[in-house]
């Protein structure tokens, strides 16, 4: 079991200016601490859609990676969307799944099926590329820039433990400066 | 909150799926989002889907489309989410987050499955019909009728609006398009 915010550092060393970062709920408060960037998109409007937001944004730019850190309660409630993903076959799409088991963000309950379900099987028959599926953290520092230089659609199961307690300001993530600045970083570039 | 006046109504079967696709083109539409809708199959979605553009992507769930269309906009690619008026009730709390509150402009054109030809929404014997524009109503939703030829000079204005204004727009499709 890895934990949360250590795996997002592992991850942050490998992204760059150019790419779009789409992390949700607790993985986002972690993220935004980690790695403060205009093209964050943090605004998904309703839980599970963020990945959907993704592929309109890997569409739209194609010359850009997108990388989205999903939560597995999140996933839950778009799972079609890997499907979707899948039919459209994105090569520039990342798609990371945070599974600790619960609805972090809303109490901690646990997620139907935790400890059975398999994210990275539901993603490899939706016809992902490339699925990957980590839980010790020396392994996913080793292969996460590999990742991130396969072609998409790439999906990445990460076994994790949350992080330390979080301050939960959500203006942050659905405030309109968020969006305007994330808006004018994409359209500047 | 704009709607449309229903008092006169387009003879039975003139909306042709032609003219709607035009109109689309138009409108500088990039991309089509969709999930099947029966009142819209023929007409529209089977020739956009053969058609090379504007392309077509399918999806599962109709929520999922809203997501799409926002990502899209941001890149400033416009698309058209072409749904059931079943998928638009049941994306209520996407269009609520991602359209109304974030100000995005999502414009879906909704087939209205068993309205009868001629008859405005309101008055459909069709539970499922009538809620329509109320509920867009309460959520503040702009949306038109698209019932006969003569509306659809309405689209491509309309899309260009909610692209000008930063809103979403509903096109409600009131026949099938021949």
């Amino acid at each position: 079991m890895m934990k949360r915010d250590d795996c997002l550092r592992a991850l942050a060393r490998h992204v760059t200016d150019a790419d779009i970062v789409l992390p949700v709920y607790s993985s986002a408060f972690d993220w935004i601490d980690i790695r403060p960037h205009p093209l964050n998109y943090l605004s998904h409007g309703a839980m599970g859609l963020a990945s959907s937001h993704a592929l309109g944004l890997a569409l739209g730019r194609p010359d850009r990676r997108v990388i989205v850190l999903d939560g597995d309660g999140s996933l839950l409630m778009n799972l079609g969307s890997l499907v979707t993903i899948g039919a459209v076959a994105p090569p520039n799409l990342y798609h990371f799944v945070c599974e600790n088991g619960t609805y972090e963000a809303n109490g901690g309950h646990p997620i139907p099926g935790r400890d059975k379900v398999d994210f990275a099987g539901f993603a490899r028959a939706a016809g992902y590329r490339v699925v990957f599926d980590f839980s010790d953290l020396d392994i996913f520092e080793q292969q996460v820039g590999a990742l991130l230089g396969e072609t998409g659609p790439v999906f990445a199961d990460l076994k994790i433990s949350s992080s330390a307690p979080q301050q939960r300001d959500y203006s942050r993530l659905h405030g309109p400066h968020v969006r305007k600045a994330f808006r004018d970083a994409l359209m500047a570039n | 909150m704009a709607s449309v006046s229903t008092a006169i109504r387009a003879p039975e079967g003139a909306l042709h799926g032609a003219g709607i696709i035009r109109a689309i083109k138009a409108s500088r539409i990039e991309f089509v989002v969709s999930v099947p809708d029966i009142t819209t199959s023929e007409g529209l979605l089977r020739p956009l889907a053969q058609a090379i553009e504007p392309r077509l992507i399918r999806v599962c769930k109709e929520d999922e489309g809203v997501g799409i269309c926002a990502g899209l906009s941001y890149c400033g690619r416009r698309s058209l989410l072409l749904i059931q008026q079943t998928g638009l009730l049941d994306s209520i709390n996407a269009i609520r987050g991602v359209a109304v509150e974030y100000a995005l402009p999502i414009c879906m054109m909704v087939g209205l499955l068993e309205k009868e030809p001629g008859v405005p929404p309101r008055q459909s014997k069709r539970y499922g019909v009538r809620i329509i524009e109320p509920v867009l109503e309460a959520m503040g939703v702009i949306y038109h009728e698209i019932e006969g030829e003569a509306d659809v000079g309405k689209i491509a204005p309309a899309i260009d609006a909610a692209y000008a204004q930063m809103r979403p727009v509903v096109l409600l499709i009131g026949r099938r398009p021949s």
